[in-house]
C-alpha cells in the first residue's frame, strides 16, 4: 500500500513536470510569429542569430511564459490555502472576492498615481493589491462567522466581488482616456505585456511565500483534520490561521497586481491535482498544486493567445471554460458524499 | 500535591459565562474517571476544558504537578490524547492514515514517519482490531469502526492521560465491552489515566474508579462508583419521572400501568421477571408475592408491581405475610403461577398456590 502510493506520487509529479515542459516549449514556439526549436537554440548559442526572433523571444515570449508559470502556480496555491482555511472545497481567491478587492485598490492607486504622472512600480502595485486583498479577506472572515454552510460563504464572496468590481468600473470610467485602455485590459485579466522586471519581482515574492507555505505543511495537515484535533496535536491554531490569511492574500495580491483577476484556476486546480495524487497531504499537495496551476495556466494562456489570433482572448474566458465544469463536478461529488 | 491529575476551583463555560463552577477533581495515576449526568448538563464542556480546547473561566488544571496552562501545545499533545464527538475531517485518507496522525507530536518538521512510528501504529491497530480495515477509506466505514480507529489513533499518541467524550455511543455491545477492556488493559500496562463521559450507566458503574455527577451549576457528586450508585440517587440525578433505575443491578424498567390490580403473580428465583415485563407491556396491573427481599425477581417486582408482598430473607415466612398474600389473591380475579414446583423450604408459596388453586383462579403461566 505504502509502496504503490509512493509510486503514484512519483508518476503524478513526473506527469505534471513533463506537461509543464511541453507546454513551456509550445508557449514559446507558437504565436503570430512561429519560432522553431532550432531557432531558439540558434539565438541561445549565438549561431544563426536572428534579431527579430531574438527580440520576440527575449522581450515577449519568455517573460510572459515565466510569468504564467509563476502566477499560475501562485493562483492554484492561493486557492488550495483558502480551501484548507475555510474547510470549503469551492473556495478560491476569485469567488471569495479577494481578487476583486485587490483589483479595486490597484485601480484606485493606478488612477491616482497616473493622474499625477508618477510612475507605477511593481512594488506599488503589489502593496496596493495586498491591502485590497486583506480588505476583502477581512469582510469574508467577518461574514464567515455569521453564515453557515459552504455555498453561503461563496455567495457572500461573490457579492463582495461585485461591489469591488462596481467601484473599479466607476474609477475606470472617470480615469483619463489614455489610461483606460491599459486599465481595462488589465482589469479583465491578462498575461500580456510582462517584462523581465515584473518577472523578477513576482518570482521573489512567490518563492518566499511558497517556501513559507511549504514550511507550514505539517500544521496544515493537522488543521485539515479539524480544529479540535489540530489543537490537541499541539498546533497553535490562531497563529496558523493568521499565517494562512496573510500568505493567501500575498499570493492573490501578487497575481492581481501583475495579471489582474483570473477566475477558476484557484478553485479547480487543487481538486484536479488531488485526484491525480490520490491524497490531500499538504506536503505533496503544495508543490503539486503549484505545478498544476502552472500547467493549467500555460495551457489556457496558449489558447487565449492563439484561438482568435491576432485578437487575444481574456485569460479568464479560457480558464472559466475549463475550470467551471470542474467546480460543478466538485459540488456534485460533495453533495453525493453528504447524502450517503 | 497528592493527586496525579487535579482540578482546582475549575469553572467552565462559554464566552466568559460560567456553566459549571468550582469543579474539584483528584485522580491518581491509572485511574478511570467517568462523567455522568443528564443531556446538556455540560459533560462535554468539562472535557473540552480539561483538554484545553476551551478556556477556563476560573481555576486551574494540573497534570503531574504541572499546570496545563503552562504546558506548550507539543508537550500537552505528547501527554494527552482526545477522542471527541466531533468528526475528524478527512479526505482521501485510509484508516491507517488516520491512526498514523496520532504520531504527529513525535515527528519532525515535515511530519515524516519513521520505522518505529510504523510499528507503534501497527501495534495500536491490532490492539483495537482495526488491522483488517486499515486500507479502507475512513469516510466509508461504520460509526463503530470509526470510533475504534479513533481510539487506535489516540493510543498511537502514547498519552499518559486520555480524554474521551461518549466513546461507546456508536459501538455494539461486543465492541463496548472490548473498548472498555482495552482502556483497562492500557491502564494496567501503561498506567494510562482515563477521563470520559459515558451514557451507559451500568458500564460506568463497572469500569470507573471514580465518578463525577454533573447536573446544574455545580458538580453534584464526586466519588467512588459504589458511593454514587445507591439509594435512588441516579433517579434524582437524571430526574427520572417515568420508569425506574435500579442501582444495585444496573438495570432499568419502564413505567408500569396504574390502577387496581386484578392479577396475582406467584414467582420467585427469577422465574417471574419476564412475566412482570410482559404485563408492563400489556398495561396490566398486578400484585406479586411472596418474594424474599434478596430474590432475583424482587428488584423487577418492586419497579413494576402495584404491590409486592415480601418476606425477610433467610427467615421462614411469617404467618401474617401469608395471610396478607391470601387476602390479595381474594381481591384478584386471576392468579398466575410462574413456578413449576416449589422447594422444600418454600412451604408458604406452596400453600399460597394451593389456596389459589382451590378458588379456581389459577391460569397457566404462559
Amino acid at each position: 500500500m505504502q509502496k504503490s502510493r509512493k509510486y503514484r506520487y512519483i508518476v503524478a509529479f513526473i506527469f505534471l513536470g513533463i506537461g509543464a515542459l511541453i507546454l513551456l516549449a509550445l508557449n514559446i514556439c507558437i504565436g503570430s510569429v512561429s519560432i522553431t526549436l532550432p531557432d531558439i537554440l540558434g539565438t541561445m548559442t549565438g549561431r544563426g542569430h536572428n534579431e527579430t526572433i531574438a527580440r520576440i523571444l527575449w522581450d515577449i515570449r519568455l517573460p510572459r511564459t515565466f510569468a504564467v508559470i509563476i502566477l499560475g502556480g501562485a493562483l492554484a496555491l492561493a486557492g488550495y490555502l483558502l480551501q484548507t482555511f475555510f474547510h470549503n472545497p469551492i473556495a478560491g481567491p476569485f469567488v471569495l472576492g479577494i481578487s476583486s478587492g485587490a483589483k479595486m485598490l490597484v485601480a484606485l492607486v493606478m488612477v491616482f498615481l497616473m493622474g499625477r504622472s508618477i510612475r507605477v512600480t511593481s512594488a506599488n502595485m503589489i502593496v496596493a493589491a495586498f491591502v485590497g486583498a486583506m480588505l476583502s479577506m477581512g469582510f469574508v472572515l467577518l461574514l464567515s462567522r455569521r453564515v453557515k454552510g459552504m455555498s453561503m460563504l461563496v455567495v457572500s464572496g461573490v457579492m463582495i466581488g461585485y461591489i469591488c468590481s462596481a467601484i473599479t468600473e466607476l474609477v475606470v470610467t472617470f480615469a483619463d482616456d489614455a489610461d483606460i485602455v491599459n486599465l481595462h485590459n488589465w482589469s479583465q485579466g491578462s498575461f500580456s505585456g510582462m517584462t523581465w522586471d515584473n518577472v523578477k519581482v513576482m518570482a521573489m515574492v512567490v518563492i518566499v511565500t511558497f517556501t513559507a507555505v511549504f514550511l507550514l505543511s505539517k500544521p496544515l495537515f493537522a488543521y485539515q483534520l479539524g480544529e479540535v484535533y489540530a489543537q490537541n496535536m499541539g498546533v497553535n491554531i490562531r497563529l496558523l490561521r493568521i499565517s494562512l490569511v496573510i500568505l493567501s492574500s500575498i499570493l492573490s495580491a501578487c497575481i492581481v497586481a501583475f495579471a489582474g483577476p483570473i477566475s477558476f484556476v484557484g478553485i479547480a486546480t487543487p481538486h484536479l491535482v488531488k485526484k491525480l495524487l490520490g491524497t490531500a497531504k499538504p506536503i505533496l499537495m503544495i508543490p503539486a498544486c503549484f505545478l498544476g496551476g502552472s500547467v493549467f495556466c500555460l495551457f489556457c494562456d496558449l489558447l487565449a493567445r492563439t484561438i482568435l489570433a491576432p485578437t487575444e482572448l481574456s485569460i479568464s474566458t479560457v480558464t472559466a471554460i475549463f475550470g467551471a465544469p470542474v467546480v460543478l463536478w466538485v459540488m456534485a461529488e460533495h453533495k453525493k458524499e453528504r447524502a450517503v | 500535591m497528592k493527586y496525579y491529575f487535579k482540578t482546582e476551583q475549575m469553572s467552565v463555560g462559554y464566552q466568559g459565562k460560567p456553566l459549571i463552577q468550582n469543579i474539584e477533581i483528584g485522580l491518581n495515576k491509572g485511574e478511570i474517571l467517568t462523567l455522568i449526568g443528564p443531556n446538556g448538563a455540560g459533560k462535554s464542556t468539562i472535557l473540552k476544558s480539561i483538554a484545553k480546547q476551551l478556556k477556563l473561566i476560573a481555576g486551574a488544571v494540573y497534570l503531574d504537578k504541572k499546570e496545563l496552562a503552562q504546558m506548550s501545545g507539543t508537550e500537552l499533545s505528547q501527554r494527552m490524547a482526545v477522542v471527541f464527538t466531533e468528526k475528524l475531517k478527512t479526505e482521501l485518507m485510509t484508516c491507517e492514515d488516520v491512526v498514523a496522525t496520532g504520531r504527529y507530536p513525535y515527528t519532525g518538521h515535515f511530519g515524516i514517519l519513521s520505522k518505529e512510528d510504523y510499528s507503534i501504529i501497527e501495534e495500536a491497530m491490532e490492539l483495537v482490531h482495526v488491522t483488517e480495515i486499515r486500507n479502507q477509506d475512513f469516510t466509508k466505514i461504520s460509526d463503530g469502526q470509526r470510533q475504534r480507529v479513533m481510539l487506535a489513533r489516540a493510543i498511537c499518541q502514547e498519552p499518559e492521560i486520555i480524554v474521551l467524550d461518549e466513546p461507546t455511543s456508536f459501538l455494539d455491545v461486543k465492541y463496548k465491552l472490548e473498548f472498555l477492556s482495552v482502556l483497562q488493559e492500557l491502564r494496567i500496562k501503561k498506567g494510562l489515566t482515563v477521563i470520559m463521559s459515558i451514557h451507559e450507566l451500568e458500564l460506568a458503574e463497572r469500569v470507573s474508579d471514580r465518578i463525577l455527577c454533573v447536573n446544574g451549576k455545580y458538580v453534584e457528586r464526586f466519588g467512588k462508583s459504589e458511593e454514587i450508585f445507591k439509594n435512588g440517587y441516579i433517579k434524582s440525578l437524571f430526574g427520572i419521572e417515568t420508569g425506574s433505575f435500579d442501582e444495585e443491578n444496573g438495570s432499568m424498567e419502564l413505567e408500569p400501568a396504574k390502577g387496581n390490580a386484578d392479577l396475582f403473580v406467584i414467582a420467585g428465583g427469577g422465574s417471574g421477571r419476564s412475566t412482570y415485563r410482559k404485563f408492563q407491556r400489556e398495561r396490566k396491573v398486578f400484585i406479586t408475592g411472596i418474594l424474599y427481599e434478596n430474590d432475583l425477581d424482587f428488584p423487577v417486582a418492586r419497579a413494576l408491581a402495584a404491590e409486592v408482598i415480601t418476606a425477610r430473607a433467610f427467615e421462614p415466612v411469617d404467618k401474617v405475610v401469608l395471610e396478607q398474600a391470601k387476602r390479595a389473591i381474594d381481591s384478584c380475579s386471576q392468579v398466575i403461577c410462574c413456578r413449576k414446583q416449589f422447594g422444600s423450604l418454600e412451604n408458604a408459596n406452596k400453600e399460597l398456590f394451593e389456596y389459589a388453586y382451590k378458588s379456581g383462579k389459577v391460569a397457566d403461566c404462559k
